[in-house]
């Protein structure tokens, strides 16, 4: 493995798990809640392939940090502060409909980075990133689907799947900013450059999304801070609040 | 002190059920990757199915169990991620004795071949997930009873 920086590789680890672990998280508030058991069912597999892809990078994360730290340690004992999700998945889930569109925006670039990383110099990363591409690649089929199938569906759920693309929209841009810690993981050969990416992104969006018969937003403003922790939206403490309610009121509490 | 083959250690992990399809064993999955002994210490390497399916950790807990049965006292689990397990690796005599059970075995073209109850190739998806993550739910239009198919990665 080339020569690398471990606190910019700690930051990239925690960048791809804080992604699944919010997302995962976001996803699983559907459980139970869901239009029809089909996709009550398909959304919590979703979240379990998130946490599980979650519990791999930030395990990952806590050895290369090197003070001991599980991933439930950085999972649950982080304030939103230190948190690098991409706002993204952090906004509420909203209707079905936004929720399936947010899943559709990040399965895709999800997708596309993973790809990447089948080929990064770290083994560790590689062998993440072979388990976890397989599982994206069904969550993308998945959302691509229902995003054609609701956009190109009822003039409700067209007006509902537009609406959610409009509001989501400019969110997509963060995840192709690239920052010092992307470029030593690029010349490293760890990860690619995010802003790289974005060509393969936009052809892959923008054909299932005319499918779907719906239209891309114009212009070219990107709401940004979550990746590199430096403001979040309001919803991630509440939705913080929520996921480590248990290790805050029970501290080191297992079961 | 003497130890028992690895060879012989196969033996009993292959008796061991899956927690979530007990008509296969661990064995059938194929997600045992290696038996070998280091110093007086059996290493048993297993690989997940799903990064985030609940039953490795039963799965782990049930080796150490069967082995222990056995009178083995130092055992320990390596997780690998490279290769990634995919359906490929499950046993011919797995994919028969999933279907009798009622749950069509992976294919490669994506979708069940036939039907496992009546063997009709008339089949639609219902939903790519099932009960579990490994599962997707499909239907047969022949005598229309639902059924789980086990998705192929
Ligand atoms: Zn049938």
């Amino acid at each position: 493995m080339a020569d690398v920086d471990n606190k910019a590789l700690f930051e990239f680890l925690v960048r791809m798990g804080d992604n699944t672990l919010i997302l995962g998280h976001r996803v699983s508030e559907w459980c139970g809640h869901s239009p029809i058991l089909e996709e009550d069912i398909a959304l919590a597999n979703t979240a379990l392939d998130l946490l599980g892809q979650t519990k791999m990078w930030l395990d990952y994360a806590g050895k290369v940090q090197g003070e001991g730290k599980s991933a439930d340690d950085l999972a649950f004992l982080r304030d939103a502060w230190d948190l690098r999700n991409v706002l993204l998945v952090e906004l509420p889930n909203g209707d079905f409909g936004q929720t399936l569109m947010r899943q559709f925006l990040f399965d895709a670039y999800h997708s596309i980075i993973l790809g990447h990383l089948l080929k990064s110099s770290d083994d560790e990363v590689r062998a993440i990133a072979q388990k976890a591409s397989k599982e994206v690649a069904y969550h993308l089929e998945r959302s691509a689907d229902t995003v054609v199938g609701l956009g190109d569906g009822t003039p409700e759920s067209h007006r509902r799947m537009q609406a959610a693309l409009d509001y989501l929209w400019p969110y997509v841009g963060e995840m192709f900013e690239t920052d010092d810690i992307d470029r030593a993981m690029a010349s490293a050969g760890v990860a690619p450059e995010p802003s790289g990416l974005r060509a393969d992104y936009d052809a892959l969006v923008g054909r299932v999304l005319a499918d779907a018969t719906l239209t891309i937003p114009e212009g070219k403003f990107a709401h940004k801070g979550g990746r590199n922790g430096y403001m979040h939206t309001e919803h991630l403490g509440h939705l913080l609040c929520e996921m480590q309610w248990l290790q805050r009121a029970y501290p080191g509490c297992e079961w | 002190m003497a130890h028992p083959s690895t060879e012989q250690v196969w033996e009993w992990l292959e008796a061991v059920p899956d927690p979530e399809i007990p008509v296969l064993t661990l064995a059938d999955l194929g997600i045992i990757r290696n038996v070998d002994w280091e110093g007086d210490t059996c290493v048993v390497t297993v690989t997940p199915t799903y990064s985030g399916c609940p039953a490795t950790s039963i799965i782990n807990l049930d080796i150490e169990t069967a082995l222990r049965d056995k009178g083995l006292t130092k055992i320990e689990l390596r997780n690998q991620l490279d290769p990634a397990w995919t359906t490929d690796w499950m046993s011919e005599k797995g994919r028969e004795k999933l279907e009798k059970y009622g749950i069509a075995p992976p294919q490669p073209a994506g979708g069940p071949e036939r039907c496992p109850h009546c063997g009709s190739p008339n089949v639609e998806k219902l939903s790519q997930f099932g009960s579990t993550p490994c599962k997707a739910q499909w239907r047969c239009t022949d005598c229309l009873e639902p059924f789980e198919y086990f998705k192929c990665i």
